[in-house]
């Protein structure tokens, strides 16, 4: 048997954190070797690029967490992140995979609400995989066993955090993997509002977060991700959500980096009368691949999930949006909708769009709507013929097509961030073909 | 009031997916003007604005179109703008996400203008002929209902303040106050700035109001007739009958153009079918 990496039981045995977690990563460490690196013959990894990693040019980091709190000055990147939402009601600053820093005000720790290490609070070892459950791959089996130092955000019953929580997770080393894991509970009926910035500086590293939503009954989730990774980084993802009785989990994700970026996003309504909203932007450049998993999976009856991931694809880059909603048979009472939307903005660029559905109950409304074109001529000349150029007409019609999902953006003051991100991106792409 | 400007096309033909629509159209429009042009459904009124205007698909076969003396053909869409030329469309085009004032502030920008006066001028604009400022909030044209979005039409006309407008039956949709109300801010346009109208319509309507200089009738891909004012009232009661036939139009041979300059790829403008080589034989 041959190894899959070097994050192998010894090795799990070194990472910090108290007994349970060690013996949890060694536990899953043993498991891994049982693994296989997928393939693209599995429907879920077909088109991927996983054919083109090699496990073995990272190394899992490990060593000591810093004591906090810690006096290293946070990387640029990383404090930018931050200073984005300065209103925000807590922070935490992971950097390759320690917690670093972490803001947590007294009345949100009065009120019971935990933010920071999930290895030291008290609900750790019950809250780490409850919604995971048994890893949906190899990566989240690799996360299992070499999360350093995982991340908890536990709100109590009842309870409504008011202003984001911001979590900032950054990699500054080179040839890592890195496996992140934030899990968030959210107690009956309580309220908050998560960013989770993902960046790091210009270094190939391989990333393997993990992000673990659970939402009780009547409680409400906000959820933004932001994926804007070096452009050499490889990303391998997973978001997975339970949301039970009446409660609603919106999810959003903003992504822009990485060379090869994924994320799979599993949502569960396990609850009667569970609601999932799960968007998305991704604009590709260069030869990026942003490869995107979603499963809506309807188990409790009344169950509503709304899916919108819109994306456009420049250069040579590629998207893949592969998508299922799965209707249980207790599920009656069923609504779930799933739109893909891309652009191609280059010939050389490429988008694939593949809607499902698997439904094992007849009382259920669903549909799904996938499209990838160009920029609509009728549009580009309609604004060409007020007196605007045409790469201009170009980039006001790219961002009104992200608009939709900016506009709901769970933390708004980050939307014109990623516009501005966007727009840059698409003004560098309007120079190139004014040079050539 | 500017230098006076003039809009002026010359055996103007343009074709579509191989097909000739426009048959040769002459007509000139100077500041100050208002041109009336009706017709038949499917005529070509709507493909003549479309090729002044450059859309693309259509295929010049060809004529010219000269504004103040540039050839409006060789240029853009934008560049036409900028030439001074507007369209307002007999179905404008839905735009999600992107907002009016943007659109007017990049073209204020590309041409050089102070983008900073857009806001107030279309809200001036807006409240001239009553168009709710909510609305201008909205993505262009998204969830306007048609008469909406012929004002929004107006409204871009008046900021933009070209020296041709062409009216692609504007009067569609337009309520009967919202169809006066436009109409005398574009007649006040062609006073004050001396803006010149080619304006399609099928009713006499928006020409109670828009009061033209000159009607024209286009049937056929051809202007068929030219008068003033009171040709609109003689059509109200005859109809189009003296000007279609009952037969196909068919393609005079000797309509054909050879002149090299006014082939597609000298004019640089795009066509739709690659097969439709403007110098074949017809006969053949
Ligand atoms: N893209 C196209 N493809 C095929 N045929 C077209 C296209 N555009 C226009 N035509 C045809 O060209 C002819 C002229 O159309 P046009 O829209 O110019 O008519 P119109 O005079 O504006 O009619 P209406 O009064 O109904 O608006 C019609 O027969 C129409 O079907
Ligand atoms: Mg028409």
């Amino acid at each position: 048997m041959v190894p899959l990496s070097t994050l192998t039981p010894e090795l799990a045995r070194t990472l910090p954190g108290p007994s349970w977690l060690v013996e949890r990563r060694v536990a899953a460490a043993a498991a891994l070797e049982r693994r296989a690196l997928p393939s693209t013959d599995e429907e879920v990894w077909r088109y991927s690029r996983i054919a083109d990693l090699e496990l073995d040019d990272f190394a899992p980091v490990t060593g000591p967490v810093p004591s906090l709190p810690d006096a290293a000055v946070l990387p640029a990147g990383a404090r930018a992140a931050l200073d984005a939402v300065p209103e925000r009601a807590a922070a935490v600053v992971v950097v390759d995979g320690a917690v670093v820093h972490v803001e947590h005000g007294d009345e949100l720790r009065a009120g019971g609400v935990t933010v920071g290490r999930l290895a030291g609070a008290g609900a750790g070892a019950e809250a780490l995989g409850a919604v995971t459950g048994e890893p949906a791959d190899l990566f989240v089996a690799h996360n299992d066993a070499g999360t350093r130092d995982p991340v908890l955000i536990d709100v109590p019953a009842g309870t409504a955090v008011a202003g984001p929580v911001v979590v900032v997770s950054w990699v500054t080393a080179d040839a890592v993997e890195v496996n992140d894991r934030l899990v968030v509970r959210v107690g009956e009926a309580a309220e908050v509002t998560v960013l989770d910035w993902q960046g790091s500086d210009d270094v190939s590293a391989l990333c393997l977060p993990v992000v673990e939503l659970d939402v009780a009954a009547a409680a409400h989730l906000r959820y933004l991700s932001v994926q804007e990774r070096g452009p050499q980084v490889w990303q391998i993802a997973s978001q997975v959500s339970r949301v039970g009785r009446d409660a609603t989990l919106v999810s959003v994700q903003a992504a822009l980096g990485g060379s090869y970026a994924r994320c799979r996003a599993d949502c569960r309504l396990v609850g009667r009368g569970a609601t999932g909203n799960l968007s998305a932007i991704y604009f590709g450049e260069r030869d990026q691949m942003l490869d995107f998993r979603t499963f809506q999976e309807h188990v409790a009856p009344d169950t509503t999930s709304n899916l919108l991931f819109k994306g456009a694809v420049s250069d040579t880059s590629q998207s893949v949006y592969t998508g299922l909603i799965k209707v249980d048979k207790a599920a009656r009472g069923t609504n779930a909708f799933q739109t893909n939307r891309n652009l191609k903005l280059s010939d050389g660029a490429w988008a694939e769009s593949v809607p499902n559905l698997e439904i094992e109950n007849n009382d259920v409304r669903c549909s799904h709507a996938s499209t990838v074109g160009p920029v609509d001529d009728d549009q580009r000349f309609y604004l060409e013929s007020r007196g605007v150029p045409p790469e201009v007409a170009e980039r006001l019609i790219v961002l009104g097509f992200f608009r939709e999902v900016l506009d709901q953006f769970p933390v708004p003051q980050v939307a014109p961030l990623l516009r501005d991100r966007i727009d840059a991106r698409l003004g560098r792409r309007a120079r190139q073909e004014q040079e050539s | 009031m500017s230098a006076p400007s003039e809009l002026r096309i010359e055996g103007l033909r343009a074709a579509v997916k191989g097909r000739q629509i426009l048959q040769g159209i002459d007509l000139t429009v100077r500041s100050g003007e208002v041109h009336a042009v009706m017709g038949p459904n499917g005529s070509g009124k709507s493909t003549l604005s479309h090729v002044l205007m450059g859309k693309p698909g259509y295929e010049i076969t060809g004529g010219r179109a000269l504004l103040d003396g540039v050839d409006l053909l060789a240029l853009a869409p934008w560049e036409r703008s900028r030439a001074g030329l507007f369209l307002a469309m007999q179905y404008p085009i839905e735009v999600p996400g992107v907002a009016l004032v943007d659109v007017l502030e990049a073209s204020f920008a590309a041409m050089g203008h102070d983008a900073s006066l857009v806001p107030s001028s279309v809200r001036a604009e807006a409240e001239r002929i009553g168009f709710d400022d909510k609305l201008l909030g909205r993505a262009l044209n998204v969830d306007l209902s048609g008469g909406e979005k012929k004002r929004n039409e107006t409204v871009q006309l008046a900021v933009l303040r070209p020296r041709i407008a062409i009216l692609d039956e504007l009067d569609s949709g337009l309520d009967v106050d919202a169809l006066r109300a436009c109409a005398r801010r574009i007649e006040s346009m062609t006073q004050a700035d001396g803006l010149g109208v080619l304006a399609i319509t099928h009713y006499s309507r928006l020409l109670t109001e828009l009061k033209p200089d000159v009607v024209h009738i286009l049937a056929k891909g051809r202007i068929q007739r030219t008068g003033g004012p009171e040709l609109a009232e003689e059509l109200e009661r005859t109809g189009y009958a003296d000007y279609v036939d009952e037969e196909p139009a068919a393609e005079p041979a000797k309509a054909r153009v050879l002149d090299p300059s006014a082939h597609p790829a000298a004019s640089g403008a795009a066509f739709g079918d690659a097969f439709a080589d403007p110098f074949a034989d017809p006969l053949a």
